[in-house]
């Protein structure tokens, strides 16, 4: 319950800086908090905004599961054999906090402007995250299961289904909920750059005519979608490792 | 074999398979070119100095974006540390932050700021700071009970108990908020000059973009990876110091 009262506090707070920054920049910088709210509501119902919602939303889920599927499998492959582990992750850590927006003229080149280069820019920023808390889930693993998969000679794909993601989902998870976060980002910036289509391509869109409405309201909509998304995903973590102990 | 031995002879590999695919055709000279090319290229871009403006002026708004998020984040991490409302109020906001396109806010920083320095800046500021406050919190959060009651016994002021007592004892927590404010700079830096600038390194990689200019794309794309790199593993040796220093 005091939760839901926070909340409603937060909201209103937020609300409120944005009306006063309304008044004191004014409506050729920004929309007030009714009328953003009520152009957000239009766009919806608006059946010519459907397309971009279902390409992005289509993108992304693609980027997300290309990031998580070979995230796991990179930490996994990593994570089970220590001196790999002890090469392969600096790399990773490295190449997490690299600036991955200098590569995008390479991932235009290579895979053409659409689909393919956004989901694969998404992919690209969810993937190091992933693959991290994955290969640390499995190196902070209690060695007897490993010992025990062995002794009973498991194949590697078994002791990875069977042993590794069941005991290693806590972790796998906080390390899915930053990358969704990061896959977002990057498969709507893929748009931005890469795109005739999607929210992303809508917001480059607006910014280059200046449609100070349309930013607006594309703005509150991926906020209100991240937010959402991001208290989900944490109640489930938080469910996760409690249930873990 | 060492494990930085195995890394170079990998990435001394990948580097000889690059440069043997451009070499005999398999990859288009218009999609990329080979790393020894690249490597001539870099030097003479630095040689000539055209591009020393462009250097200067992005990496002078990273520093600054981030020396500003790190200053400001640590203070706002340690006064919502202290107010466990407030901090319980912002949780979800800090979970979801990232998920948040702060390059949304661009256009609205121009229109306030004009295209000059300062909306760039705030962007990678906006990136950096909340990786601050989120990890200075988590380093407050694993101060022991023991200090705080010792600072208070010696009647500490709130203020010289976080600047002598707890922010150091959180010293290795705020660094990962540092390394992250880091990481984020850039981004935010250069993806704003990609966006919408008039110059900059990223102005500039997406200027020989659009003109088909790989010659000078690429070498200020490995400049540009160069660069944070090289920071991140000052800060990374740096960490490692300080962390040994602390285990006598």
């Amino acid at each position: 319950m005091t939760a839901l009262i926070r909340a409603t506090l937060l909201i209103a707070a937020i609300v409120v800086a944005w009306q006063l920054l309304f008044w004191y920049a004014g409506p050729g910088a920004l929309t007030a908090p009714y009328e953003t709210v009520i152009y957000a509501l239009q766009l919806l119902a608006s059946p010519s905004f459907y397309p971009h919602l279902i390409e992005t939303a289509r993108a992304f889920a693609l980027a997300l599961a290309i990031a998580i599927s070979c995230g796991i499998l990179v930490g996994f492959a990593l994570g089970l054999y220590r001196f790999a582990a002890e090469v392969g992750e600096p790399v990773l850590v490295a190449l997490y906090s690299i600036p991955k927006i200098a590569l995008y003229p390479v991932v235009l080149l290579a895979f053409g402007i659409g689909m393919p280069a956004k989901v694969a820019f998404g992919a690209l920023h969810g993937i190091m995250p992933i693959a991290i808390f994955a290969l640390g889930a499995v190196r902070n693993l209690n060695p007897v299961y490993l010992k025990t998969a062995r002794i009973m000679r498991l194949p590697p794909a078994r002791i990875a289904a069977s042993v590794l993601l069941p005991a290693a989902i806590p972790e796998i998870f906080t390390g899915i909920r930053i990358g969704f976060s990061l896959t977002l980002i990057g498969t709507l910036l893929g748009e931005m750059f890469a795109s005739q289509r999607g929210l992303g391509f809508l917001l480059i869109q607006a910014i280059g005519l200046h449609n100070v409405r349309m930013i607006m309201a594309l703005t509150l909509l991926l906020v209100v979608i991240a937010v959402m998304a991001s208290v989900l995903l944490l109640a489930v973590d938080r469910r996760l490792r409690r249930s873990a102990g | 074999m060492s494990p930085g031995r195995a890394r170079l002879l990998i990435a001394l590999a990948l580097l000889l398979v690059w440069e043997a695919l451009c070499r005999l055709g398999v990859i288009d000279r218009f999609a990329l070119i080979p790393p020894s090319e690249i490597l001539w290229d870099l030097g003479r871009i630095l040689f000539s100095a055209r591009m020393w403006p462009a250097i200067g002026k992005t990496l002078g708004n990273v520093a600054t974006a981030c020396v500003a998020a790190v200053a400001v984040g640590v203070v706002l991490g340690t006064l919502i540390h202290r107010w466990r409302a407030l901090r319980e109020t912002l949780d979800p906001l800090f979970a979801a932050y990232y998920a948040i396109p702060v390059y949304a806010f661009y256009p609205l920083f121009i229109v306030i700021f004009g295209l000059g320095d300062v909306p760039q800046i705030l962007i990678g500021f906006m990136l950096g700071l909340v990786a601050v406050v989120v990890n200075t919190m988590n380093g407050l959060d694993r101060v022991p009970r023991a200090l705080i009651k010792t600072a208070r016994i010696h009647r500490l002021s709130p203020v010289a108990t976080a600047l002598q007592v707890s922010l150091p004892f959180a010293a290795p927590y705020i660094f990962t908020g540092i390394k992250l404010a880091v990481a984020y700079s850039f981004i935010g830096v250069i993806g704003a000059e990609l966006i919408m600038s008039r110059t900059g390194l990223g102005y500039e990689i997406g200027f020989a973009y659009n003109n088909f200019d790989n010659a000078v794309m690429y070498p200020l794309i490995v400049l540009v990876l160069a660069i944070a790199t090289t920071v991140n593993s000052l800060f990374f040796l740096w960490e490692k110091k300080m962390l040994t220093r602390r285990r006598r």
